[in-house]
């Protein structure tokens, strides 16, 4: 079976306008979205208190609320975990023991069931924060570095900027839909971008390749056929995956719930990035035979 | 002849297929739970005697096991489900008292003949089985004022000693620092002798400033002294810990070092939260005192009639009558360490310097050829059953751990001698640091997962990884065809070894590690799919069957490690960052790319040889 059974033509460089376009707008609302929406940090950076709780029967939110607040326990978030009979309740840094109050809570609502309960110091919180930011900064750098050795410093641009393009936009989906931004889901945007840059280098290559073989074409001819020819490579690749990790945001359950949605979302837009981003902007920068020849290194980018 | 493999290739694939196997069966094998019942003192147990105690506990209150082994130290009882478990612990913990250790266990139910050769299915992580995570904080600045409190008064009492008169002691703000002010060139010089021969092994800076009108020294704490003092401090808070938990009758829990000063704790298969919390809260000490030679504690014992200041003990099966009078306390001890002496024989050093040196070398001086006992005061609880609950209650449990003559007053350096062997030399001087000077520590990180969110995990974690591979394994030989379904199998081995791969190393499973396995199955599929492709292309282009195989795995070679390397160095800067569950994805992706890459080249290879290589074919079924 075949999806492509004749060589594609499709001319990608050519709408390379409306794709920045898009990009450029996903990328705004992102922005927009991310500062004022701001995003919805889990307990593993904000600190505090997490209780995840079950009940036999189906509860009103309200109704609990009421009866927390009558316990005595204030700023306390309640919200539905799943089904109609989990909670999720969550409360900052407190100054009273962390022991009583899942006595507390648990006394003010009866028939209650502790399934989980987690607590997070401030300063593990904040250094989390702080080597997460730092994490994601390191394996672009890592990156770079390595594409730039393996290729050329104008990929390892277009590479960059395509690795930096697409957490940003998970972040603002993230955001958009308020939904919760922990740990795992970090570790998800770590693995989305080791794996967006799969397919980039990919393509890459065969650029590399194309270059090399045929002499008479342009440089942007040259990279519009290397994405034609893998273009069956990269949407069955992708597709295979996602159907993988759509499985995993099915029937993996809440706990992971953040992280597949951050892969499902990678893995999209990841692939959109590879087509697009990472090659239009290497031609636009310059990009040129001359720099595949073997003998060159130092060449004018001029084209 | 093109596409054929040597033999030693396919021998080495099929080798280390099996081997994967092997080594990726013991998952399967269902946990049983087990109570696993052993003597605190390992020596001179008996344990034929612990078995009918046992049998008659189980008669008595209906318990009735599955099946039960019995090992040099231990016994252990199956019991069909958790439930009856935790019954059945709470009971013969109960039942037989603070002399034996119960615990609760989940051992798997493979053949011995595979726990031999190592074959371990892996262990399950918190989230999956349930349990308590502590991340504990230790305190090293407390740490080091303390000490830092207890050596000034050693060193202020040991100059008043000998009679070296100084002027002014200045603590400075950091606390690593003291500086004494003399009023003579005289003094200070005797002091700093004094002073460093007395610590030596602190590693001291002493220096000599010389002001207008006093003479100062200073004495400065090495960066690396404080190091060491520090880690320690943590190294004997981790002993503490350890244990505290050993009370709790966990088996295989988790306590480890994280970082410069803080304590990993992972307890799995805790129901009592609290229970926990409290018990690692708790501290223990040890304390001096004289032994009593006026009066017979045997006659105190049958009597019943024990003297005023006295209090009874037992050591080494023997009553034993001890002042109540503390002459020195486990606050003082700042390390003990084991040693021998010039005879050869095993012996215990014992620093003091928290204070308190003086007296104890007055005492001591004052008692030579008494004996002197070392008292272990432990705050335990323990359980009760009161109507068919089981509560637990706290107390202090005081133990004799050593009994010994006072040859000499004893300096803040001393030894302990009269061991028998190394063994006790281990265990006493373990002790005694495990009761000395505990760091103050804080809870930072603490997560409770509940047993039934364990198994519910489980399952849904593997429903998604089997939902997952099978829409994998359709997708590709519907697309591919029969190649579909050569990829198809490398994908199932590729799983297989995977598994393997980290039951050997003893990983522990999470439920972001289970994630990873999912992940590394649509990745695997990524390398087949390149090669594949390339030989469609090829076969396009008009190339012969056999070169168009060849060029496919030739070209593609260089691309999939070029593109898997990179998800590599995601992977390793997860690693580096991470904890815990998230250091478990990062090395399931790690070795799963790995293994993706050994199965997605070499394994198909190998059987799209044996299928097709070396034969002249016109088409082939790879789905065009």
């Amino acid at each position: 079976m075949e999806f492509f059974k004749k060589q594609t033509h499709i001319d990608f460089l050519g709408l390379k306008r409306w794709a920045m376009s898009l990009s450029l707008l996903l990328l705004l609302i992102s922005a927009i979205s991310l500062l004022t929406n701001g995003l919805r940090w889990g307990l593993d950076f904000t600190g505090g208190s997490q209780l995840q709780i079950s009940f036999n029967h189906s509860v009103a939110l309200s109704q609990l609320r009421q009866q927390l607040q009558q316990a005595g326990l204030k700023d306390i978030l309640v919200q539905s975990y799943g089904t109609s009979r989990d909670l999720l309740i969550s409360f900052a840094v407190q100054q009273i023991g962390q022991r009583d109050l899942d006595a507390k809570i648990l006394k003010a609502l009866p028939g209650a069931q502790l399934k989980q309960v987690e607590y997070i110091g401030p300063q593990v919180g904040h250094e989390l924060t702080t080597q997460g930011a730092l994490a994601v900064f390191i394996a672009l750098l890592g990156i770079m570095i390595y594409v730039a050795l393996r290729f050329e410093y104008r990929f390892a641009i277009g590479a960059a900027v395509a690795l930096i393009h697409d957490p940003i936009l998970i972040l603002g989906i993230f955001s958009l839909f308020h939904i919760e931004f922990n740990l795992t889901a970090l570790a998800a945007i770590l693995a989305v971008i080791g794996y967006s840059l799969n397919d980039t280098i990919v393509i890459f290559d065969r650029i590399r390749e194309n270059f090399r073989k045929l002499r008479k074409k342009s440089a942007a001819e040259v990279v519009n056929l290397s994405i034609n020819q893998t273009l069956s490579r990269t949407i069955m690749t992708s597709a295979t995956t996602l159907f993988v990790v759509l499985s995993l945001y099915i029937f993996g359950g809440e706990m992971i719930h953040s992280f597949a949605l951050a892969l499902v979302i990678g893995i999209i837009i990841g692939t959109y990035s590879s087509i697009y981003v990472a090659g239009a902007l290497a031609v636009a920068l310059g990009l040129d035979r001359s720099n595949f020849l073997k003998a060159a290194k130092e060449v004018d980018p001029r084209p | 002849m093109l596409n054929r493999y040597p033999l030693w290739k396919n021998c080495l694939l099929i080798f280390l297929t099996i081997l994967g196997f092997v080594y990726a069966v013991p998952n399967l094998f269902s946990e049983q739970p087990v109570v696993q019942i052993s003597p605190v003192a390992a020596a001179g147990a008996d344990m034929a005697a612990l078995n009918t105690k046992v049998q008659q506990i189980m008669k008595t209150e209906q318990l009735y096991s599955i099946g039960q082994t019995n090992d040099k130290q231990t016994i252990i009882l199956r019991f069909p489900n958790t439930d009856i478990q935790f019954k059945a612990k709470d009971i013969l913990s109960s039942a037989l008292g603070n002399d034996y250790t119960v615990a609760v266990n989940l051992l798997s139910s493979e053949p011995e003949w595979m726990k031999m050769i190592g074959a371990i299915p892996m262990k399950l992580g918190l989230d999956l089985r349930g349990g308590v995570h502590f991340s504990l904080e230790v305190d090293l600045r407390s740490v080091v004022a303390q000490y830092m409190q207890g050596l000034v008064k050693s060193i202020k009492e040991d100059l008043q000693q000998a009679n070296v008169h100084y002027t002014k002691l200045i603590p400075t703000e950091e606390g690593n620092q003291l500086r004494f002010l003399f009023c003579d060139k005289r003094s200070l010089d005797e002091a700093q002798h004094l002073l460093a021969r007395q610590f030596p092994e602190f590693a001291f800076k002493v220096a000599q400033v010389v002001d207008s009108q006093s003479y100062q020294l200073i004495l400065q704490h090495t960066e690396q002294g404080l190091m060491l003092l520090q880690q320690s401090a943590i190294n004997q808070t981790i002993n503490t810990l350890r244990n505290r938990i050993n009370e709790l009758g966990i088996a295989e829990p988790i306590v480890q070092q994280q970082g410069r000063n803080r304590i990993v704790v992972d307890l799995p298969g805790v129901q009592d939260i609290a229970r926990a919390q409290q018990i690692l809260g708790g501290t223990a000490t040890i304390a001096f005192r004289l032994v009593d030679v006026i009066h017979n504690p045997y006659v105190a014992e049958s009597s019943h009639i024990i003297p005023a200041n006295l209090a009874l003990y037992h050591y080494q099966g023997r009553p034993v009558l001890l002042s109540k009078q503390v002459i020195l306390t486990g606050n003082s001890i700042t390390d003990a360490s084991t040693n021998f002496d010039e005879s050869g024989r095993s012996t215990v050093n014992i620093r003091l310097g928290g204070g308190g040196e003086s007296y104890f070398h007055r005492v001591t001086g004052d008692n030579i050829g008494k004996p002197l006992a070392i008292v272990y005061i432990e705050t335990k609880a323990t359980t009760k059953m009161v109507h068919g609950k089981a509560i637990y209650i706290p107390h202090q449990v005081e133990r004799v751990i050593n009994i010994a003559i006072i040859q000499t007053a004893l300096p803040p350096n001393f030894q302990v001698t009269g061991l028998s062997n190394v063994q006790e030399s281990l265990n006493l001087s373990l002790l005694l640091r495990a009761g000395a000077l505990p760091a103050p520590i804080y809870v930072v990180e603490q997560r409770t997962i509940g047993p039934q969110l364990g198994a519910e995990n489980i399952r849904k974690g593997s429903l998604s990884i089997l939902v997952g591979f099978i829409l994998a394994v359709v997708f590709m030989a519907i697309y591919y065809r029969v190649f579909g379904l050569i990829a198809d199998v490398a994908l199932a081995i590729n799983v297989v070894l995977l598994v393997a791969l980290l039951s050997l190393l003893g990983m522990t499973l999470t439920l972001p590690g289970m994630a990873g396995i999912v992940l590394t199955v649509g990745m695997a599929v990524d390398a087949n799919v390149l090669i594949f492709e390339r030989i469609r292309e090829e076969l396009r282009n008009g190339v012969s069957v056999q070169a168009s195989i060849h060029a496919g795995y030739d070209r593609a070679l260089a691309t999939i490690v070029d593109a898997n390397v990179t998800t590599l160095i995601a992977a390793l800067v997860l690693f580096g960052i991470g904890t815990g569950a998230i250091k478990g994805f990062a090395i399931t992706l790690t070795l799963g790319l790995l293994t993706s890459m050994l199965t997605g080249v070499m394994l198909t290879r190998a059987m799209v040889n044996a299928w097709y290589g070396g034969r002249t074919l016109k088409h082939l079924p790879i789905g065009m």
